[in-house]
């Protein structure tokens, strides 16, 4: 699996981020971050709460903003200027740990609302495009439900389905599976792992270890604002050489 | 599993029993009677209080309506009917029946120009109450105002025909210079409906006959016609500057934010009969000394600032309600300030604001009644002044005011009703 996945990644660079450095307030929550993503390459964030995995990834769709250092995603330059950011945020994908479903349209409404509105795609085909993804998280038939009527599982596919219908280039995901009872998060799960398999560059934040296991190409462990630790899975889970590494791994693996 | 039944279970039931209609103490009227009115030694004694009470006020009052004289043409002739007998004296209600609804002034043999705007409003109205009903109806909401303007002031068609043109051209010049960035565009949209507005005051001054109506000037308008027009005109008004002046509020540009504050501020500052006063009073003093602002435009921007401020804040707490995730979901996806806030924002904003909304309407309308403080004769400035004052009339009061909370009454519930309805419309989620 690993072998098959290192082939999908191009010499393309999709993310670099250098020196990127932000705080909230006087709180410094991200130090010196410095990473480069390739395109198709799979990466899985770790760490403990607080260590501000979910602000590096929101960082990259300028949901946050940072303070200092340099973020290019898909070749534009992250700045304060409003257009290169809407682009940004057209190209890049993002799931909520809460889905952030719009509960006053209906799933296919949600699907199709940025293609017609950002994109300018005729209402037909866009409303095509929706169907072809809500078959691809295996619920077309609630096309015409509201998000109040689906259940958690349903919610976080349609949420997925509704980035990949802007057809981003780069899908981050903030804890996907958080919300979800055990039962359902299997279902997001595997539609995760159908996306990575297709190559889709990927972003996660989870604490979802057998999936870090299955699908990343690199783990990446946060502590304190920092990058503390990143390798290839096999290494990460079997031979961690940070301290702070080997204690947060045998907390989440010990039981 | 058929194996384990034939073991443990030793009897089977092979016929239904019937369905057996319930004993008389669990249904139909008794039971209802038991539960609701009589079911305790207090609440029985309760009940009997409050049939005692309501049957007082009916023997009171049924009298009252049903001897009522709808036909006499003054107080005096009204007890002579009556002769001492306890009676309603209606006929004030007839006898001023178009001065009630209409005020004194307004031209006797004009009264099918207001009525037809009305008929007319509620056509207008319709399809932006009620979604489901065409599309299309729009347009004829969006030119209302200018027909009814004609219709109810009269004057030559071209009037209201140029300020119609001048807002489309407007709207024209923006949307073809919207690229150039929007500060541009709306300069420009602003300046050639200006031009327009300008040389159409030309065309209406020198043809001023064409399709003429008899002109009907602002001061002889009255009675509840007048409270019509002033709480149409202002809930239209303020619901937009109120949304407006919500998100301006929540602004990032400081200069936005703090004048959306302050205006807000000031304005729930202030008692609207002040405003009332500065509007009949010292706003001209603002104003260039030849201009004569209408005096019911000047009520309707005091009105409509007073509301505006209101309903800004109530829409304030409907936007504090949206988790900062639809905010978050709603930038993702690219959407820019003035998508996100129209498709996804303000929709679940404002239905989250619909009670506080139609409260602060309902508020308004009550309040136009207001303006008979500063000498206009709307419904409640009729009553008190002409009628009341008239020799004919002088002592009638049950039945006056009594009339004038009936019209405010059912105007008012049937904005409530209205809100309800469109509530329950607008659930999205099962509970």
């Amino acid at each position: 699996m690993a072998e098959q996945a290192q082939m999908q990644i191009s010499d393309e660079v999709a993310i670099t981020i250098e020196n990127m450095n932000k705080w909230f307030g006087s709180f410094h929550v991200l130090r010196d971050i410095n990473l480069t993503v390739n395109r198709g390459e799979r990466i899985v964030i770790a760490g403990p709460s607080g260590s501000g995995k979910s602000t590096l990834i929101r960082c990259i769709n300028a949901l946050e903003e940072h303070q200092k250092g340099r973020i290019v995603v898909d070749g534009t330059l992250l700045s304060s200027d409003l257009k290169n950011i809407d682009k940004i945020r057209s190209e890049v994908g993002m799931v909520f740990q809460h889905f952030n479903l719009f509960p006053h349209l209906t799933i296919l409404e949600n699907c199709t609302l940025a293609p017609i509105w950002v994109r300018k795609i005729p209402k037909k085909e866009a409303e095509a495009t929706a169907m072809h993804f809500l078959e691809k998280v295996k619920i077309p038939e609630q096309a015409d439900k509201y998000p109040g009527q689906l259940s958690g599982g349903q919610q976080q596919r349609v949420a997925i389905a509704r980035s990949l219908c802007m057809r981003p280039r780069i899908m981050l995901f903030d804890e996907p599976t958080s919300a979800l009872d055990p039962e359902m998060i299997k279902e997001v799960l595997d539609t995760m792992v159908e996306l990575a398999e297709e190559g889709m560059t990927m972003l996660c934040v989870t604490h979802e270890m057998g999936f870090a296991r299955q699908v990343a190409n690199r783990v990446i462990f946060m502590d304190q604002g920092q990058i503390v630790e990143q390798n290839e899975p096999e290494e990460f889970f079997n031979n961690p050489q940070s301290e702070r590494t080997k204690l947060f791994l045998s907390q989440i693996l010990g039981h | 599993m058929s194996d384990t039944h034939a073991q443990s279970v030793a009897y089977v039931r092979d016929t239904m029993l019937p369905e057996q209609a319930p004993p008389v103490s669990e249904a139909g009227v008794i039971k209802w009677l038991r539960e609701n009115l009589f079911p305790g030694p207090v609440n029985a004694i309760l009940t009997l209080l409050a049939i005692y009470f309501i049957y007082k006020i009916v023997a009171g009052s049924l009298p009252w309506f049903l001897n009522g004289v709808w036909t006499a043409s003054s107080l005096a002739e009204c007890r002579e009917i009556l002769q001492g007998t306890t009676g309603g004296c209606f006929s004030v209600l007839t006898e001023r029946w178009n001065q009630l609804l209409f005020g004194f002034k307004y031209p006797s043999d004009q009264y099918w120009r207001p009525l037809l705007a009305f008929v007319l409003l509620i056509v207008a109205a319709a399809p932006v109450l009620f979604a489901h009903l065409p599309r299309r109806l729009l347009v004829f909401s969006a030119i209302y105002p200018f027909v009814a303007f004609w219709l109810i002031w009269g004057g030559t068609i071209l009037a209201p025909v140029i300020a119609l043109a001048g807002i489309i051209a407007g709207l024209l010049v923006f949307r073809r210079t919207e690229a150039s960035g929007f500060a541009t565009a709306s300069l420009a949209g602003l300046v050639s409906a200006v031009v327009i507005w300008w040389l159409g005051g030309f065309l209406s001054a020198a043809a001023s006959d064409v399709l003429a109506l008899r002109p009907v000037p602002s001061r002889d308008m009255g009675g509840f016609m007048l409270n019509m027009i002033l709480g149409t005109v202002c809930v239209s008004l303020s619901l937009p500057i109120g949304i407006l002046l919500a998100l301006g509020r929540q602004s990032h540009m400081p200069i936005i934010k703090w004048i959306c504050v302050l205006f807000i501020e000031f304005i729930r500052g202030v008692p609207l009969i002040t405003l009332l006063f500065v509007a009949n009073v010292v706003l001209s003093y603002f104003f260039p000394p030849e201009t004569n602002l209408d005096l019911i435009i000047r009520v309707i921007i005091m009105i409509t600032a007073f509301a505006s401020a209101y309903i800004a804040e109530v829409i304030r707490g409907g936007l504090a309600a949206l988790p900062r995730g639809q905010y978050e979901a709603a930038d993702s996806l690219g959407l820019d300030y003035a998508q996100s806030m129209r498709l996804v924002i303000l929709p679940q904003a404002l239905k989250i604001s619909i009670p506080g909304i139609v409260n602060v309407a309902v508020g308004l309308f009550k309040d136009t009644t207001l303006v008979s403080v500063i000498s206009m004769f709307d419904l409640v400035g009729m009553i008190r002044g002409p009628i009341l004052a008239s020799t004919e009339w002088n002592g009638v009061y049950w039945e006056l005011w009594g009339f004038a909370v009936l019209s405010f009454f059912v105007v008012c519930y049937g904005i409530s009703q209205y809100s309800q309805w469109l509530e329950r419309q607008l659930q999205r989620d099962h509970r």
